[in-house]
């Protein structure tokens, strides 16, 4: 290089280059301490897990490497499948039952013609910052149909309500907790979302002599088609992890919930009361991959859409 | 090595003292092999003393830990619930996986410790001085702790079962105490029709409790042979249970409560539920747990599958076992052995704990001791007869802890729902055996 150019050319190229080269490593610095956390809380325990979910840990015979046999084994896992199904189910109920009261409540509060809208707001929101655990023993408490409000209420109207913990009821159930404490929480996002509608556009709907109904068919949900795509993908997380509320539920419904009642408590189960850690690495794996590109094929079909 | 050691115990006779001079000098070929060095190299070990973490939620084990103190000051014993039963074990696993913050000594029941040993995660604990100690506790309890030749813990209580009955309610409808599980189906009905809200027992499906029954009615579902295991859950005694159950399942005469719930000792105590078929530890948890049942409550034999009988079997009761990571084995075994086979064996049942040792069982400051709670009688008597007519020759599955954890998942269904208890049984067996087959076992 040095031989066959000028003596300017190159010197400068090589301070560019430099020059180029210390920016690109001091971006690296600044991003080094997220870097070093993502990778350890992050990178490690997959890498961790996906390490794990090929060996196989025996009381006899001890530990050896098995390749994708756990892979093959879940796939064919009936237990596994069904609980994918339960938490599949709860997603299209449940999910859109939510999202639905959520938007009513936000279109509610943002209408403007509320009262007590503020009270209002804070009162649906209040469930969300009551723990799940708590929540959940709250509720377990009013489903009981022996010493519960349930139970209460059969005994003084002298009903006989089907059993809200019975295999029957418990998903249905379940469904009630997660909405009460989730409707606040996406009320709140679609909420802020309508806020930063520009109030020009309110103005001219309103000498178009648009309807309130018009208003938010043309303008208000268009507008928030973000927050509710954002919204779906989070439940859609949340439904294919559900674990506290039937883990919790499972102390007082034994029966009706089962240790595989969703690929979560599969998952627990197989690690912490059967020592498969290798086989509940696997599911946990398989049902992070379903979840991603069940999330991603939901914002990609969100966005186009919005486009 | 272990006969020689178990020779020498029996001569230096049960004692702390003696168990701890072996386990000082263990291994140790050639050591001068009379009863007076073995007490010298005890003080040694004594002296130097050190701390032990025990893992146990037995509650008369805090006066225990407070005399051994007392008694060898140079030691410090910390106490901690880990946790009841499944809870416990889940996180000793998981200590034991990660090889940290693992106890020296831990309380696991009987129908676990096979899972334990068989993973090699607890001491064969027979060359600490185990093996001299056939003739102190009972024979149930001492074949418990015992696999393939090795003692993998000692016996702390035992669980012998009997009928637990609620007098008030028996007398109000004047239904007689059932002497066999047919009388206890009519009593069931008799109660139920008298008062709807009131049942002969709750059940919602109890793992522990089936598999006691079965083996009351002479079943023996589970056969472990090295690593070879049969389970038949549809042998003559589990079915003659299933037979009985589901009549009560079918007429509805059980109270779905779970055990150890808030309804259930509130049932316990307004009468709502008359009966508990239950281990003899049972006494002090009435005492504590349902004080309003003060006065109300008896002991009767359990009922029989064939009238005139009298064969029993045991429900619960633990064991004190050395986990294989402690490092300080052994003055684990010294707590443990003073625990269960020395004094504190006495503290405990003093504290109403049901013995596992043969000294306190017939002792008749024991035997003849009149219980305020259960209206004066001498409960003791009932309990320690069932102790002697446990049916021999059960054995827990080596993954009993598993199996019992998906129990409502199966048999749990007949309970909730029209699959019949022979049904879920078969599916009780089917998963606990591709379980074991996945474990590494040859089942079936």
């Amino acid at each position: 290089m040095v031989a066959t150019g000028s003596v300017v050319a190159p010197a400068d190229k090589v301070a560019t280059s430099s020059r180029h080269f210390r920016r690109s490593w001091a971006g690296w610095g600044f991003l080094a301490p997220f870097a070093v956390v993502f990778a350890l809380v992050f990178l490690a325990p997959i890498a961790y897990s996906i390490y794990l979910s090929l060996f196989q840990d025996r009381l006899i015979g001890g530990n050896s490497f098995v390749g994708a046999d756990n892979y093959n084994q879940a796939l064919q896992d009936p237990a596994f499948w069904e609980s994918v199904r339960r938490v599949g189910l709860f997603l299209v109920v449940q999910v859109p039952i939510m999202l639905f009261l959520a938007l009513l409540a936000a279109l509610a509060i943002d209408g403007g013609r509320l009262y007590g809208a503020s009270l209002f707001r804070i009162a649906i929101f209040l469930p969300y910052a009551v723990p799940a655990v708590v929540a959940t023993l709250m509720w377990g408490f009013m489903y009981g149909s022996q010493f519960g409000l349930i139970g209460s209420i059969n005994d003084s109207l002298g009903l006989s309500l089907p059993d809200p913990l019975g295999p029957k009821w418990v998903l249905a159930s379940i469904g009630n907790i997660v909405t009460w404490e989730f409707v606040g929480y996406n009320m709140l996002i679609f909420y802020s979302a309508l806020r930063v509608i520009p109030a020009s556009l309110y103005e001219a709907a309103a000498i178009d002599g648009a309807s309130e109904f018009r208003i938010i068919r043309a303008i208000k949900l268009p507008a928030i088609r973000g927050a509710l795509v954002i919204a779906t993908i989070f439940s859609i997380i949340g439904s294919f992890q559900l674990f506290n509320e039937p883990n919790i539920l499972h102390y007082v419904a034994k029966n009706a919930i089962n240790t595989q009642y969703t690929p979560n408590m599969y998952a627990y189960s197989l690690s912490f009361s059967g020592q498969q850690y290798n086989y509940s690495a696997t599911i946990a794996i398989i049902m992070g991959l379903l979840t991603m590109v069940i999330a991603y094929t939901v914002q990609l079909r969100g966005m186009r859409k919005a486009l | 090595m272990n006969t020689k050691h178990g020779r020498l115990l029996r001569a230096v006779a049960v004692s702390v003292v003696a168990a701890l001079a072996l386990a000082a000098c263990g291994g140790s070929d050639g050591d001068k092999s009379s009863s007076t060095g073995g007490a010298a190299d005890v003080k040694a070990a004594l002296k130097k003393g050190g701390t032990i973490t025990v893992w146990a939620w037995e509650p008369t084990l805090t006066k225990v830990v407070k005399d051994f103190e007392a008694e060898h000051k140079n030691v410090t014993v910390k106490l901690v619930n880990a946790g009841t039963g499944n809870d416990q074990y889940t996180a000793l696993q998981n200590a034991i996986k990660a090889g940290k913050g693992v106890p020296d000594v831990a309380q696991i029941e009987y129908y676990a410790l096979p899972q334990f040993s068989l993973a090699k995660s607890v001491t064969d604990v027979s060359s600490y001085g185990a093996s001299g100690l056939d003739k102190t506790f009972t024979p149930g309890p001492w074949a418990s702790v015992q696999q393939a030749g090795g003692i993998y813990g000692l016996p702390m209580d035992s669980g012998p079962m009997a009928l637990f009955y609620n007098k008030t309610v028996f007398d109000k409808y004047g239904v007689a105490v059932p002497k066999t599980w047919d009388e206890y189906v009519d009593a069931a009905r008799k109660i139920h029709k008298a008062d709807p809200k009131a049942y002969i027992a709750n059940d919602a499906g109890d793992a522990g409790f089936t598999t006691s029954l079965i083996w009351q009615a002479g079943g023996q579902p589970f056969k472990v042979d090295g690593d070879k295991v049969k389970i038949d859950l549809s042998d003559a005694g589990s079915k003659r249970f299933a037979d009985t159950w589901q009549k009560l399942l079918d007429e509805k005469l059980l109270a779905p409560t779970p055990s150890w719930s808030d309804g259930w000792y509130k049932g316990l105590a307004d009468g709502n539920i008359a009966t508990l078929t239950i281990g003899a530890w049972m006494p002090a948890n009435l005492e504590s747990g349902v004080k309003a049942g003060a006065g109300k409550w008896r002991v009767a034999p359990m009922p029989q599958w064939d009238a005139g009988a009298n064969a029993t079997s045991e429900n619960g009761g633990s064991s004190l076992a050395i986990p294989t990571a402690s490092k300080n084995k052994a003055l684990a075994y010294a707590f443990m052995d003073y625990a269960t086979a020395g004094q504190g064996a006495q503290t405990r049942v003093d504290a109403g704990a049901f013995p596992a040792t043969t000294k306190q069982i017939s002792d008749p400051a024991f035997v003849d001791k009149k219980s305020a709670y259960f209206g004066g009688q001498e409960i003791n008597k009932v309990l320690a007869a069932s102790a002697a007519d446990v049916v021999k020759g059960w054995s827990y599955l080596p993954f009993q802890v598993y199996a019992n954890s998906i129990f409502n998942d199966t048999v749990g269904k007949a309970y909730v729902s029209k699959t019949s208890l022979a049904d879920g049984l078969a599916d009780w067996q089917k998963k606990s055996a591709s379980y074991g087959d996945q474990q590494g076992f040859t089942v079936n």
